[in-house]
């Protein structure tokens, strides 16, 4: 575990580092990944520039949901996001050269091509959870300002397991990169609208089956004081924490079977 | 004659090639479909809240969502095809050689760039629409005429999204890497095509820019003429607009194309 993290941080650095050699392209990228993740937010204030509502929803409500799952799962992808080119590496047979290295595989797969770019996203999303806490009406308790931190962490933690579940799947199929993406920037998009839009069997599936719902749907809804989707108890707020161990724990498990199940394919 | 083999044989080659990633396929139609629901979701939202917005009733803006995630990928929105190992040949010098091959560079391109889009029309287009029209309630034609129509537009669609991304391609003959670009292209393709909301529910004079901007014919366009919103002389108008846009937009290719090429010659590859 420390190993790996030490290895992270040493890959991470080296491409921080080689990122920098180039100052104005990283300005230009790390400002086209914030631009980027502005026009999804874009969208939404385009509908609102047409209803008051959505799904029952305020703008500044849609807005606190918005800002906490961006936040939640750019913390996500900027520390494994690169778990999406897995795939590619063990297509071209560059996976291989990962496994003789001295260092636990996860990190150097995790911190290849590491990219502070992916700043741009967090930041857009805590820009817009800003302006949803100054909008809204909430009655703050101290209990509800400590949830905050936590969800937005226990939400990366479950993001994070996505990231690294879909790259043991990526061991399975090689060339299918885009299922890991409809869950990662699926399961964001889906969690920046309210879950009274959708219908209760997907809700259902992303509470009990894949998890997403604890990221901040959950949570946030009891600090906005709003009634939970499918009528759970009160107290399901605080599980983030839990959820994201348990999801961590078993996305750890598919690594090692992806892992001790690759072949190589010898090119 | 033989120059038309030549470029259909290319075609076939683009579709080939794009037919043998069957996982991505599959992969890329899940995707699809995925986030087709949870758009479709949103948009019955939206539409409850404001029934007959941007002129659709709520069938038409669900059919909206699952016509543009069949498109997405056959007109290319996210940007993805030959453009990228355009801009790798213009990167390491090899345009050089095809510089000299007895084809014309745009054209070649374009062959296989159709082939791709016949591909992905049939691999990407025809299952997520399914799904679609499995679970919600879809406003399609029951008319060959009003398909017929469609598949013109889309085909002009293509030309346009073609047009776009071989300008942004040849824009590495200027920048060391196409990267910033390319990302610049594809942020304006997602805005602009109408991928995230109908360009008709975009409000005022946002609304009548987006709708002028070459990006409306990639998907607005194809996904109006299903919805049987142009007909007639509005049909005509649209293949108009479209064409124009492939038009200039591929005479515009052309004239870089040849100030690029005299850079090559210029610099010695």
């Amino acid at each position: 575990m420390l190993d790996g993290l030490r290895a992270y941080r040493l890959i991470a650095w080296m491409w921080i580092r080689s990122t920098m050699a180039y100052r104005a392209s990283f300005a230009m990228t790390l400002f086209g990944n914030f631009a980027g993740t502005v026009l999804d937010f874009v969208a939404i204030l385009l509908m609102f520039s047409r209803v008051d509502e959505l799904g029952g929803y305020s703008f500044g409500e849609v807005a606190f949901l918005y800002g906490l799952s961006s936040a939640a799962f750019g913390l996500a992808d900027l520390t494994l996001g690169s778990m999406e080119r897995l795939g590619q590496r063990v297509r071209d047979g560059t996976f291989d050269t990962l496994l003789v290295r001295p260092a636990p595989v996860l990190a150097q797969v995790a911190a290849d091509r590491f990219a502070l770019r992916r700043l741009g996203r967090i930041t857009q999303g805590l820009l817009v959870l800003g302006y949803a806490l100054a909008v809204v009406d909430i009655e703050w308790t101290p209990l509800k300002v400590l949830l905050m931190p936590v969800m937005v962490v226990s939400g990366a933690g479950i993001f994070a397991a996505v990231f690294v579940a879909g790259g043991a799947f990526q061991f399975v199929a090689q060339d299918a990169a885009q299922v890991q993406s409809a869950f990662t920037y699926g399961g964001t998009t889906l969690l920046q609208y309210p879950p009274t839009v959708f219908a209760k069997d997907l809700v259902r599936g992303v509470t009990f089956v894949l998890p997403l719902a604890f990221v901040n749907w959950l949570p946030a809804l009891y600090v906005l004081g709003l009634p939970y989707p499918l009528d759970l108890p009160e107290w399901v707020a605080f599980l983030s924490p839990l959820v994201a161990v348990v999801c961590c724990g078993l996305a750890g498990l598919a690594w090692r079977t992806g892992l001790r199940s690759y072949r190589s394919t010898g090119s | 004659m033989r120059a038309w083999r030549l470029y259909a044989a290319v075609a076939v080659g683009g579709f080939r090639r794009y037919a043998t990633y069957r996982v991505a396929t599959a992969a890329g139609v899940f995707t699809n479909t995925v986030f087709g629901l949870i758009l479709a979701y949103t948009y019955i939202a939206l539409w409850d809240e404001r029934p007959g917005l941007g002129g659709y009733d709520q069938a038409q803006a669900v059919t909206y969502v699952w016509v543009g995630q069949g498109l997405l990928a056959v007109v290319a929105v996210l940007g993805g095809g030959f453009e990228d190992e355009l801009i790798e040949r213009i990167r390491t010098g090899d345009i050089a050689v095809d510089l000299y091959r007895p084809a014309d560079l745009q054209a070649w391109w374009l062959a296989a760039d159709l082939g791709r889009a016949a591909f992905q029309l049939l691999g990407r287009g025809v299952l997520p629409m399914v799904f679609g029209g499995l679970v919600f309630q879809l406003a399609l034609p029951s008319d060959a005429g009003t398909w017929l129509a469609f598949i013109v537009t889309v085909l002009l669609g293509i030309l346009v999204s073609f047009a776009l991304r071989y300008l942004v391609a040849l824009a590495a003959f200027w920048f060391m890497d196409g990267a910033g670009v390319q990302q610049l292209a594809v942020l304006a393709g997602i805005f602009f095509s109408g991928m995230t909301l109908p360009l008709n529910a975009f409000p005022g004079a946002l609304g009548e820019l987006a709708r002028a901007l070459p990006w409306s014919a990639l998907m607005q366009a194809p996904a109006d003429v299903l919805l049987g919103e142009r007909t007639g002389l509005a049909l005509l108008r649209t293949y108009a607009f479209q064409a124009a846009w492939a038009v200039g937009l591929l005479a515009v290719g052309r004239l870089v194309q040849s100030a690029a090429t005299r850079r090559v010659v210029v610099q010695g590859g």
